[in-house]
């Protein structure tokens, strides 16, 4: 199958700020890559199920218990950029 | 041309468990920012969610109450978008297997009882809070965001229904009945000014007669049943203006504007609906097995439309019925209570729907304030029944009950409100008022039943409104012979 | 005497409880080889010699007042760096997480803290474990002891190299596409990589959540099954950690493989196969057969569709569990006018060029209208792949082929080729997708001086026959010895 890709689309959902250069050869190189990924294509799995884990158990829960949290500073601590016990981002100018 | 609405909703609903989705973290949004987090709500690296069990029991709860099928097998998925209040920038949701699948739900607008069906029921986890500082907290001129994942893998039920409302007052309905199934299953808050049930709308428009569906928008940011009612009519007819003036309607989500009364559309992201679902790795498919389905399904509470055919039973109209079910949980429980103890059915509603509501709508009030005991509303019935307290007096006592607590014969008492009803000292007031009114007296006696009202006004005067207006009648009658 | 670094695990723990040793000799005999090594071998991003020092007098007050906690009690430990650590930065080779400090440990690490091992550092890898030479490193290669001029395999390398080099008595890696085995392979050591779900996930960094799995990085078959038995059983923190109890897999080691049936996996050991690689090979399955084992040749037709497969899972995986590293909360920030500009930009400049290629195939694997022809149809040939293996299972105890085609190689051979790198995990991926264990045994060295790995597999949670077999591999084979390297004084 021919793969077309868009390329920028695929960086901009991914939120990669790539320079056109650079998309370009992202964009060659996941042609290649997805050539050979292809390969799969070839096989017959009509009516086959998909496998999404190797693992054939189900209802792995947990009881609704309260744990400790971890404190804050520790986790501000890491933080780039903090205030006020809140976590600081720039402003997201682009939904509305 | 009439366009008839074609209107879907979408209701997010917060779980009061102890603790959140995928983590030990409490749910509580009132602690200080970013107290309540640790490594897997925080999406730190290497860090792994385990579902909590009874937030699945509480779905299947919510499945059964909206009369869906649970499925016996279901997944979660991840949901891939960017934003900045979302840890891992995916969400843990369902897809094509949600825990709760086709349902229905009965909804009266207008006295017509229409069935709405839900598409699914889903388990998900909730973000973080974004808080935009700058310009009023408005987003689009915020120079900052703070981020507090407090809330974040908080547990979300998604309700989705089919597109079958079609009138917004139904929206409105149908959305109040669903909040009010959730209320009495005590598996969230469900409040609308805190978030912790949220409603979006997606609305269309169609030529009366028509089966395709028209261009659909959602609209968001609704805060109160009445703001989706507005938010709901405005934008149907600003559709309806729109394709009346030649324009088509563009798919988008529009966000609604309290103060202006008007939706407006949010600049769409290129490829934003891209969600990119697959399989969530780190967590196993559930199965709910027959019996564990059973076991939930006997947990289930009466739900509000079996209460309310219960309480017509009783003899209350169906207004009357409805408003008590549709209030705080602690409205039907003391008229529950009070029955229970022996009080008339239609007495205590009409305390609680006429009395208790104004009482509240009086001033700042909260349900929580009112001190008033189930019980003394079976002592209150007992005594307007003996001719203890007047019908009026009654109210009066109430209001002091919801104020003050305490019980409901010493407030009587307190306020002076009982009754006369020893016929001795009624005799003397009536003898009073006879010789106070000699010729009002004859023309009785002469068969002028009518000022039989007359004296008993007079003898109420008399004793400030205390005499028993039977006895009083009683004593007039033996005195005319 | 031998110097304490070269010890392997069993001994050194011999010598600790018979009072020969004492784990604060044993660990400055580490510290001191890494002191001699590391300028070459670069097994480290972080070598914690004051913590290993206080972890090792620890455990020799533990061990004078009788508290000794088990074999591990005093061994120093390696750790790669994509497994979560207090107090010791955790990267995974990235630059996007350089300086940060987790608040937690991981499961394996706990546990390791708990038996009284020394962890004596956090080892270089492939930027999250993608790659197979360690040069994806965001903080350069590491080199294999054995020729400092070859890679020392992926992406657990700085864990191979710090073992092979003695810097470490063993360590741990983490395994997606044979990340454990093929380093294991090419530095002479045994690498292990358990049944997936056997061994708790929580901590380790993911790279591919479905496929990857923890496990040791050793000298031989029986330290591998120490330090097995110490990380292996459930963990709560974990959903897809197995319920149930671990095998006791040392009782069983020495039982050998007379009348064990060997299934030589066809497609995964011919083609491609260095030559050199397929004579080691050859060699050790005939003296499997001496020694009473049945060799059969089985055919597994879509193994050699698998690292297609492989190569849409993965990276479809990658890409969402890479989504959080986005300037927020941890690690690098890369300032924007907008949220949106600083997560990009932060990305852009936080990962290197072989993750944002993965990030960005997986994303697109995933996108509308592309996902049933690329990830839908990549799950359906995992689900013929097991059925394949459970059929092949029906005809062999154990399946076995070459670890990995080649030898090492030299640094910056297949750089500029992705392909040919993932080549080099062409026979250690199935079994990542099948989730089933495997174990590379160093059998020898080819003409260069450089170790060939051979690979055993067996069904899920099949560990102690895994190890069985593995363990009489390792007796009939070659032994490699240990590498001469450069600065250390023969
Ligand atoms: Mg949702
Ligand atoms: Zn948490």
């Amino acid at each position: 199958m021919p793969i077309d890709i868009d390329i920028a689309h695929v960086a901009r959902l991914a939120r990669i700020a790539l320079t056109g250069e650079q998309l370009e050869a992202y964009r060659t190189q996941l042609g290649v890559i997805l050539d050979h990924a292809a390969l799969v294509q070839g096989l017959p799995t009509e009516g086959v199920e998909p496998t999404s884990h190797p693992l054939a158990m189900t209802n792995a829960f947990r009881a609704d218990d309260e744990k400790p949290s971890l404190e804050r500073d520790t986790v501000l601590a890491q933080a780039p950029d903090a205030v006020d016990g809140y976590f600081r981002v720039p402003p997201a100018l682009d939904t509305e | 041309m009439t366009f008839e609405p074609v209107i879907g909703i979408e209701v997010h609903v917060e779980l009061m468990t102890d603790s959140k989705m995928f983590c030990g973290c409490r749910v509580d949004v009132t602690s200080p920012p970013n107290t309540n987090v640790c490594p897997v709500c925080l999406g730190l690296p290497g860090a792994l969610p385990v579902t909590n069990r009874r937030a699945i029991e509480w779905i299947a709860k919510i499945g059964l109450a909206l009369n869906c099928e649970i499925s016996e097998r279901s997944e979660f998925h991840r949901k891939n978008y960017f934003y900045a209040d979302q840890p891992k920038n995916f969400q843990i949701s369902q897809y094509d297997v949600p825990v709760c699948h086709d349902g229905w739900l009965d909804v009266a607008t207008d006295g017509v009882s229409r069935r709405i069906r839900i598409n699914r029921a889903h388990m998900e986890e909730d973000t973080g809070k974004s808080i935009h500082v700058g310009d009023g907290g408005r987003i689009h001129a915020a120079t900052e965001t703070r981020l507090d994942f407090n809330r974040a893998g908080v547990p979300l039920v998604e309700i989705v229904s089919e597109p079958d409302l079609r009138s917004a007052a139904e929206a409105r309905n149908y959305a109040q009945t669903l909040r009010s199934i959730v209320g009495t299953l005590g598996v969230s808050d469900a409040r609308l000014e805190e978030g912790s049930i949220r409603f979006d709308a997606n609305v269309s428009v169609r030529p009366e007669g028509t089966d395709e569906f028209g261009t659909k928008v959602e609209i968001k940011n609704m805060n109160s049943f009445r703001s989706l009612e507005r938010a709901v009519d405005h934008e149907i007819h600003r559709q309806v203006a729109a394709l009346e003036a030649g324009e088509a309607i563009v798919q988008e989500t529009r966000h609604w504007d309290e103060e202006g009364g008007v939706t407006h559309g949010m600049r769409s992201k290129e490829g934003s609906s891209d969600y990119r679902y697959f399989t969530e790795p780190d967590l196993l498919p559930i199965e709910i097995s027959s019996s564990w389905r059973a076991e939930i399904a006997a947990s289930l509470p009466e739900l509000p439309a079996a209460r309310q055919a219960r309480y017509v039973e009783l003899g209350l109209d169906d207004s009357a019925a409805g408003v008590l079910v549709g209030s705080d949980e602690r409205m039907w429980r003391w008229f529950e209570e009070a029955v229970g103890g022996g009080a008339p059915p239609r007495t205590v509603a009409n305390w609680l729907t006429g009395e208790t509501t104004a009482w509240l709508r009086t001033g700042d009030r909260s349900i929580e304030d009112a001190r008033l005991e189930a019980s003394q509303l079976v002592t209150l019935a007992a005594m307007v029944e003996d001719n203890r307290l007047s019908a009026t007096a009654a109210k009066q006592v109430l209001g002091a009950l919801l104020d003050g607590g305490g019980d409901a014969e010493s407030v009587a008492s307190d306020l002076d409100l009982l009754q006369i009803s020893d016929t001795s000292a009624l005799e003397e007031a009536v003898d009073a008022a006879i010789e106070a009114h000699p010729e009002q007296f004859e023309r009785l006696g002469s068969g002028e039943d009518k000022l039989i009202g007359f004296f008993v006004g007079q003898v109420m005067r008399a004793t400030g409104g205390k005499a028993d207006p039977k006895v009083v009648t009683d004593i007039l009658r033996a005195r005319v012979g | 005497m031998t110097d304490a670094a070269d010890l392997t695990i069993a001994a050194a723990a011999a010598a600790l409880a018979d009072g020969s040793l004492s784990s604060v000799e044993l660990t400055e005999a580490v510290l001191a080889r890494a002191s001699l090594t590391e300028a070459n071998v670069h097994a480290y991003l972080t070598l914690d010699q004051a913590g290993a020092r206080e972890a090792a007098e620890t455990s020799d007050r533990r061990r004078a007042s009788g508290q000794a906690r088990g074999l591990l009690d005093g061994i120093p430990i390696a750790l790669k760096d994509n497994l979560t650590t207090v107090g010791l930065e955790t990267t995974a080779g990235s630059r996007i997480l350089s300086g940060y400090q987790p608040p937690y440990d991981a499961t394996v690490v706990a546990r390791l803290r708990g038996a009284g091992a020394v962890i004596c550092g956090k080892t270089n890898l492939d930027e999250f474990a993608m790659g197979s030479s360690t040069e994806n490193s965001a903080y350069g290669p590491s080199r294999n002891p054995w020729n400092l001029d070859t890679v020392p395999g992926g992406s657990s390398g700085g864990s191979a190299a710090a073992v092979a080099a003695g810097s470490a008595l063993g360590a741990l890696g983490s395994d997606t596409g044979g990340s454990i085995r093929q380093p294991g392979a090419l530095c002479g050591l045994v690498g292990f990589k358990p049944t997936y779900g056997r061994v708790s996930r929580y901590g380790l960094i993911a790279f591919a959540s479905s496929l990857d799995q923890i496990g040791p990085l050793t000298w031989t078959v029986e330290d591998a099954a120490m330090l097995y038995e110490v990380i292996a059983g459930h963990d709560p923190m974990d959903a897809t950690s197995y319920p149930g109890d671990v095998d006791d897999v040392r009782s069983t080691l020495d039982d050998g493989v007379a009348g064990m049936r060997v299934g030589v996996v066809a497609e995964l050991s011919t083609e491609g196969i260095d030559a050199s690689v397929a004579s080691g090979f050859r060699r050790t399955l005939d003296r499997l057969r001496e020694r009473g084992a049945q060799i059969v040749d089985v055919s597994m037709p879509t193994a050699s569709v698998a690292l297609s497969a492989y190569y849409l899972i993965a990276p479809a995986e990658c890409s969402a569990n890479l989504a959080r590293f986005d300037g927020v909360r941890y690690g690098l920030r890369v300032d924007g006018a907008t949220v949106e500009e600083m997560m990009s930009a932060t990305r852009s400049e936080g990962f290197g060029p072989e993750v944002t290629r993965r990030v960005l195939l997986g994303t697109y694997a995933l996108s509308a209208g592309y996902y049933d022809a690329f990830y839908g149809q990549a799950q359906r040939v995992r689900t013929l792949l097991i059925r394949e293996f459970a059929d092949a299972y029906t005809q062999a105890d154990v399946l076995v082929s070459p670890t990995a085609p080649t030898t090492a190689f030299p640094l910056g051979a297949k750089t500029q080729d992705p392909l040919a790198m993932y080549m080099s995990d062409v026979c250690t991926i199935p079994i990542n997708l099948s989730g089933d264990p495997g174990i590379s045994v160093p059998v020898g060295l080819d003409d260069a001086g450089l170790p060939i790995g051979f690979q055993v597999m067996a069904p899920a949670l099949q560990e102690a026959r895994l190890l069985q077999v593995a363990r009489a591999v390792e007796q009939v084979a070659e032994p490699v010895g240990r590498p001469t390297v450069v600065g250390v004084p023969a």
